[in-house]
């Protein structure tokens, strides 16, 4: 039942002793980035002086922002040559991040996606059919790699193509499968049109639901949709992608690999950490990154870790669902968005006034997103054909930057809220 | 001559043409023809009025968004073919028709006939070279509208 009996129940003392060495080798390695190793003068850091895990306060925060900062090599802590793969933040253009590993650092990741899903009950001989995007996005191959190190028989069938997905798992009796949640929904509603009971007519029997954020009653809903188990899995492109945390057969909150990750929850307005049980900022430093190791990033990640023992034995912590963000990312199928990319593209076009609104709404399992744009006053000449010209060329500037397509509708001057102080930007109407 | 267009940018929903003809009935301004074109969720209200400037003023304070637009309003017989004869003249020139649509005046004898063209100044003079009225806004003002009709 464990992928790696000795590390994954290790006392926590031992666990603990482990991080200790592990961080001060990703110090020293750190160091030798452009980033830290300014970073560490400046703060007249004394790395020598961190000896143990409660040190981490000492270290400086890392955020998004520094890594745009210093992108693409400024947190690189070996040659170039060393570097095998680059992966990068979803959905984003403008504000991609990249992270390069080493032959090591995916050596690394493999093994942990391996340990999370023989943990959630993969085996050999399981036939696996992964169905997220190949490519930067760190969810397909990260899985991929994975689950061939466990020795499954792996279906690299990408995303979509939902009546292929449906037709190679019968072909070949997919056992497992990786998926987003909300497309997890979507295809149920395509075994139901091309008349396959996903229960009856397949031999599905474990699913890892990653790449959004969904809540205990979604997991049922799929799982009881299916017949089949569905573990949780979350992680961060920052932070390899998945495999940084993960359900275990309890399904109850998802163990995140302290041989590889220091943890903190911090308080998001004083950055301070807070004890075990209370919610805040999931703050994560890498301990076995090689060529860009990264410390006590900031994941805008809002989850608290659940006190005491796990019944499976596992002694690394566990975090719960993701409650939400400290910023204002949203999540649409599985594409990272943010409310700045799009106020930027808009403010390109010219007949686009102030203000803007982004709906997001769930109907059919399907989620999608409207932008209300303002015209500006000065633009309209009068014509409706102007106005139609204006809306379609909006909805193609989103598309191509944010890699979903948006419903645009087109609004009076001044009929949103002002753009001033806190105006609500995002509302989002999807429910379970 | 040249005669005005106001146009209107409305989301489609209840209450915005109300919005607008509640600001021109309270300046007391004529409205003579009217016609919406809609896409989904947003239109474009035009309209002919008697007083366009004041009426453009009025809507603007009220917080809408206004343009005024040159057209070029026909009289025309109201017999068969009356219509027909316009549109081939603006044909033979090859001036291309963006919006169009007219009123009856009283008596039945005459239709005045709203068009929004490409080529306006070339228009006018072809229209006038053979034989047509042209309205301004003052003539339009002046006129009794009996009933409208929309194309």
């Amino acid at each position: 039942m464990y992928w790696e009996k000795e590390i994954e129940t290790m006392d926590r003392e031992q666990l603990e002793r482990l991080q200790a060495v592990r961080l001060r080798e990703t110090l020293e390695r750190a160091k030798k980035s452009v980033h830290y190793g300014k970073r560490f003068a400046e703060m007249g850091l004394d790395i020598g002086g961190i000896r143990t895990d409660a040190d981490v306060e000492k270290l400086p925060l890392t955020t998004k922002d520094d890594l745009r900062e210093n992108w693409p090599y400024g947190f690189l802590a070996c040659s170039r040559d060393e570097l095998i793969r680059m992966h990068s933040s979803s959905g984003t253009t403008g504000r991609a991040t990249v992270i390069f590993h080493t032959t090591r650092d995916i050596g690394a990741w493999t093994n942990l996606l391996a340990r999370c899903m023989y943990m959630a009950g993969m085996r050999r001989s399981d036939v696996f059919q992964n169905m997220m995007t190949y490519g930067l996005f760190t969810g397909g191959l990260g899985f991929h790699y994975g689950a061939e190190k466990i020795g499954a028989l792996v279906i690299p069938a990408g995303a979509g193509n939902s009546k292929r997905q449906i037709q190679l798992m019968r072909d070949f009796e997919t056992t497992a499968i990786h998926i987003i949640p909300s497309y997890a929904l979507h295809l149920s509603t395509v075994f139901t049109e091309v008349g396959v009971d996903p229960r009856r007519d397949t031999k599905l029997r474990l699913a890892f639901l990653g790449a959004e954020p969904h809540s205990e009653k979604m997991r049922r809903k799929i799982e009881d949709l299916y017949g089949f188990r569905a573990f949780n899995s979350y992680g961060l492109s920052e932070m390899n992608g998945p495999g940084m945390a993960f359900e275990c057969p309890e399904q109850d909150g998802m163990h995140i690999w302290e041989d590889n990750y220091i943890v903190e929850i911090i308080d998001p307005m004083t950055l301070k950490p807070v004890p075990d049980g209370e919610e805040g900022e999931l703050v994560t430093t890498t301990l076995l990154r090689e060529g860009m190791p990264i410390l006590r990033y900031r994941t805008m990640d809002l989850t608290r870790i659940i006190p005491g023992p796990c019944p499976c034995g596992r002694t690394h912590r566990r975090i719960e669902r993701i409650k939400g963000r400290t910023d204002d990312m949203m999540i649409l199928k599985g594409v990272n968005i943010f409310p700045i990319q799009i106020e930027k593209k808009l403010m390109e076009i010219p007949g686009v006034g102030t203000n803007f609104v982004i709906i997001l709404d769930r109907a059919d399992y399907n989620d999608s997103m409207t932008v209300k744009v303002e015209v500006q006053k000065e633009f309209f000449g009068g014509d409706l054909r102007q106005l139609e010209a204006l809306r379609r060329r909006i909805v193609e500037e989103l598309k191509s930057d944010i890699l979903i397509t948006p419903r645009v509708d087109l609004v009076e001057p001044d009929s949103l809220p002002q753009s001033e102080g806190k105006a609500k930007r995002v509302i989002d109407n999807r429910k379970d | 001559m040249i005669s005005y267009q106001l146009s209107i940018f409305a989301e489609n929903k209840p209450g915005r043409l109300a919005a607008v003809t509640r600001v021109l009935a309270k300046e007391k301004i004529n409205i003579r023809a009217t016609t919406i074109s809609t896409s989904d969720t947003f239109g474009v209200i035009h309209l002919i009025v008697d007083d366009p400037a004041r009426a453009e003023d009025a809507l603007t304070k009220a917080g809408m968004t206004v343009s005024l637009s040159r057209v070029l309003a026909v009289v025309i017989p109201d017999q068969p073919g009356g219509l027909d004869r316009l549109t081939q003249l603006l044909l033979t020139e090859n001036v291309n028709i963006n919006n169009a649509y007219g009123f009856v005046l009283e008596g039945h004898r005459k239709a005045v006939f709203v068009v929004s063209v490409d080529q306006i100044e070339k228009a006018e003079a072809l229209l006038e070279k053979n034989g047509f009225q042209t309205l301004d806004a003052e003539a339009l003002s002046a006129i009794e509208p009996f009933h409208y009709m929309k194309y």
